[in-house]
């Protein structure tokens, strides 16, 4: 009966992994917090691109240079664009009220956006951008319909045109981005330009949680001790038990 | 003073020992609740998660007090020092992971706990004061969690808040001006957070610990319930002199009853759970270090951005271990109404003494019709559960109904079957 009711019960939960998903297929990011290369690129995209509105206030440059293997005073020399000490917070000096203006709603700190949307959803947000000239920078997104931003990453990508196919949603016909390709006039080619997103979500999903790589190195020590802990506990409580009867 | 005498010890220990046995009793307590303590012998894995339950306890206050040091209990700075102790206070992740992790374990071995008690009939006289005091744990850990919550000031600290504190909005007259009063301003605001978190890292704690006191005074009183539902205590005089265990139990239990099938709680208990917390640590830790989110269930998405009171979240949802009661708060369709069901579903908890009415209290011996009612309700709370974290749909509506319905079924269903029940002959001692 007992075994039967801890069966049930672990048969029921795979239905509480069925929480609510995006609308958009996202794609696979693919990112490696192990690989420094990558997260130093995404480093360098996000201060040059990124920084001029977002800001990651929560992190710090100097901690951010240790943590991806780039020495600190060339990170102070090549990343630091404003005159932020090392140890400082990763900030711009935008107006908050002025960003407002200027589109629509304040740039959304970018500290934490691997946690709040994932880094599958950055990934796919990134390339997802297309020319729409009734938006008020030109372009739209797919995985963010109206959004308020310009297409930063153009002059690397070239200019995004979207193919459109009608389809059915909930019984009304619907107009859906089902590809997007470049004019091939940005700096990068198709492949490039993913990796350069690649290593730009890398980079934020490393700065939404720093200790991640350092905690599951913890982990491993620590499950390890536990396991061996278990194990002599159970001999231990074995050989106390054998006068029960 | 007998009992100091056969404890008595010589040495510079001994002496240490004698020095404070004659101003605390130390040894008696010692020997008393732990050393020779009688204690069912046949145990099993559902007796784990007492003692779990105080690891827990333990693990939040000491995990608490450490986050309180770098934590700012304010609007403009409660949810910038979460990432401060996240990125800059050393091992602050693992222990705001430790503890975040925790509240959510604190549920896990409080409703197994609660489980066992419900099958093997541990509330039944005359444990129902121990069940009480269990049920008031229960209360003060839902109010130590739900406040705990609003003190990252993420957005779902701020909805999910907004959302329960407007619930007693819905209770006739008083409604507004007690949710103002809990709240300290008209809308969720600083004061609110300030509160919560003087009743999160105070008020409740103390009053669980005091609880948590009472629940164990309560269950050595009466002695522990066992797999069988037997007692292991019978009338003075009554067992034959071989039939008593070899070991040494306290004087205080065995001058009142002649005790068979029992064995002290230390060595014998206290090994077992020592295995039992080591296999309870190697998935809570597994959880800390590798998926502290558990999949968005114990740290939410969107409490990972500062609380907006201009911006709503798409999906307010309470934490899991509150989606079986929101599920049936939103199955009725009256708020006042759904907030005295969800009420209700928990003082019918509270009631199990009084409603089971059978005179066997393991489910091991009892009737087929409790197996399944258990095994229903088991059903329902999950089911419960899943609603509760679900946008909702035609069919999360349907199906909450339904158990909603099921979840008092199980309560009315044994008041009335167990008055006659047809249960199984109860063996005279303890099986196996």
């Amino acid at each position: 009966m007992m075994k039967k009711l801890i069966i049930g019960l672990f048969a029921l939960l795979p239905t509480f992994a069925m929480a609510a998903g995006p609308s958009v297929p996202l794609l696979e990011s693919n990112h490696d917090l192990t690989d420094n290369a990558s997260l130093q690129r995404g480093a360098k995209l996000f201060m040059n691109y990124c920084l001029g509105c977002h800001q990651m206030q929560y992190q710090r440059y100097e901690r951010t240079f240790r943590d991806i293997g780039i020495p600190v005073e060339i990170g102070q020399e090549t990343l630091i664009f404003d005159d932020s000490k090392v140890g400082s917070h990763i900030k711009n000096s935008i107006e908050i009220d002025d960003a407002a203006k200027w589109f629509g709603a304040p740039p959304p700190d970018l500290t934490l956006v691997a946690r709040v949307r994932g880094a599958d959803w950055i990934y796919t947000y990134l390339k997802s951008f297309y020319v729409d000239e009734s938006r008020p920078f030109g372009v739209n997104n797919s995985v963010f319909p109206s959004v308020g931003m310009p297409h930063v990453l153009q002059e690397l990508q070239g200019v995004p045109t979207a193919r459109f196919e009608e389809v059915e949603e909930h019984g009304v016909k619907v107009k859906k981005v089902v590809e997007i390709t470049t004019d091939g006039s940005g700096e990068l080619s198709t492949d490039e330009y993913d990796q350069a997103v690649r290593d730009l979500t890398n980079f934020m999903a490393y700065v939404g949680e720093p200790t991640r790589l350092k905690s599951e190195a913890l982990g491993y020590k620590v499950l390890g001790f536990l396991v061996i802990l278990f194990i002599l506990a159970f001999f231990l409580k074995k050989e106390y038990w054998r006068d029960v009867h | 003073m007998a009992g100091k005498q056969d404890n008595a010890s010589t040495g510079v220990v001994g002496n240490v020992i004698n020095w404070i046995d004659d101003r605390i009793p130390m040894t008696r307590v010692w020997n008393m609740h732990i050393a020779q303590y009688p204690a069912p012998k046949n145990f099993n894995f559902w007796y784990l998660f007492g003692s779990l339950a105080i690891l827990v306890l333990v693990n939040q206050i000491l995990t608490g007090i450490w986050l309180t040091m770098s934590y700012v209990p304010s609007a403009e700075g409660a949810f910038a020092s979460i990432e401060y102790i996240m990125r800059d206070v050393e091992y602050g992740w693992l222990l705001r992971y430790m503890h975040s992790t925790g509240a959510s374990a604190f549920f896990v071995v409080v409703y197994l706990h609660m489980f066992r008690g419900m099958i093997y009939g541990s509330y039944q006289k005359p444990r129902e004061l121990l069940w009480l005091f269990g049920m008031l744990i229960f209360l003060a850990l839902m109010a130590e969690a739900f406040m705990g919550y609003l003190l990252p000031w993420g957005q779902m600290s701020f909805w999910g808040a907004q959302v329960i504190i407007s619930l007693f909005g819905a209770i006739p007259v008083i409604g507004d001006d007690l949710t103002q009063w809990i709240r300290g301003d008209y809308v969720i605001s600083g004061a609110t957070l300030n509160r919560f978190f003087a009743l999160h890292v105070i008020a409740l704690p103390l009053v669980l610990v005091i609880l948590v006191f009472l629940h164990i005074v309560a269950l050595h009183e009466v002695g522990s319930n066992n797999p069988d539902g037997v007692d292991i205590k019978r009338k003075k005089g009554s067992v034959a002199e071989e039939d008593k265990p070899k070991f040494q139990f306290h004087e205080y239990y065995t001058n009142k009853k002649d005790i068979v099938d029992a064995i002290p709680f230390h060595p014998y208990y206290t090994v077992k759970d020592v295995l039992g917390v080591a296999g309870f640590l190697i998935f809570f830790c597994w959880v800390v270090f590798f998926a502290p989110e558990m999949g968005g269930f114990f740290l939410e998405a969107p409490n990972f951005e500062a609380a907006n009171p201009l911006k709503t979240p798409e999906h307010i949802f309470p934490v899991w271990y509150f989606t079986p009661f929101y599920a049936i708060l939103r199955a009725i369709p009256d708020k006042l109404m759904g907030v005295i069901a969800m009420g209700a579903s928990i003082v019918l908890l509270a009631l199990l003494p009084w409603l089971d009415r059978g005179k066997v209290r393991s489910i091991r011996y009892r009737s087929k019709w409790h197996k399944l009612n258990i095994a229903q309700f088991v059903v329902t709370f999950i089911i419960l559960g899943w609603a509760g974290a679900t946008p909702q749909t035609d069919l999360s509506t349907v199906l909450s109904r339904i158990t909603t319905v099921t979840y008092f079924m199980f309560f009315v269903l044994l008041f009335v079957y167990s008055k006659n029940e047809q249960t199984k002959p109860l063996p005279e001692r303890l099986t196996k």
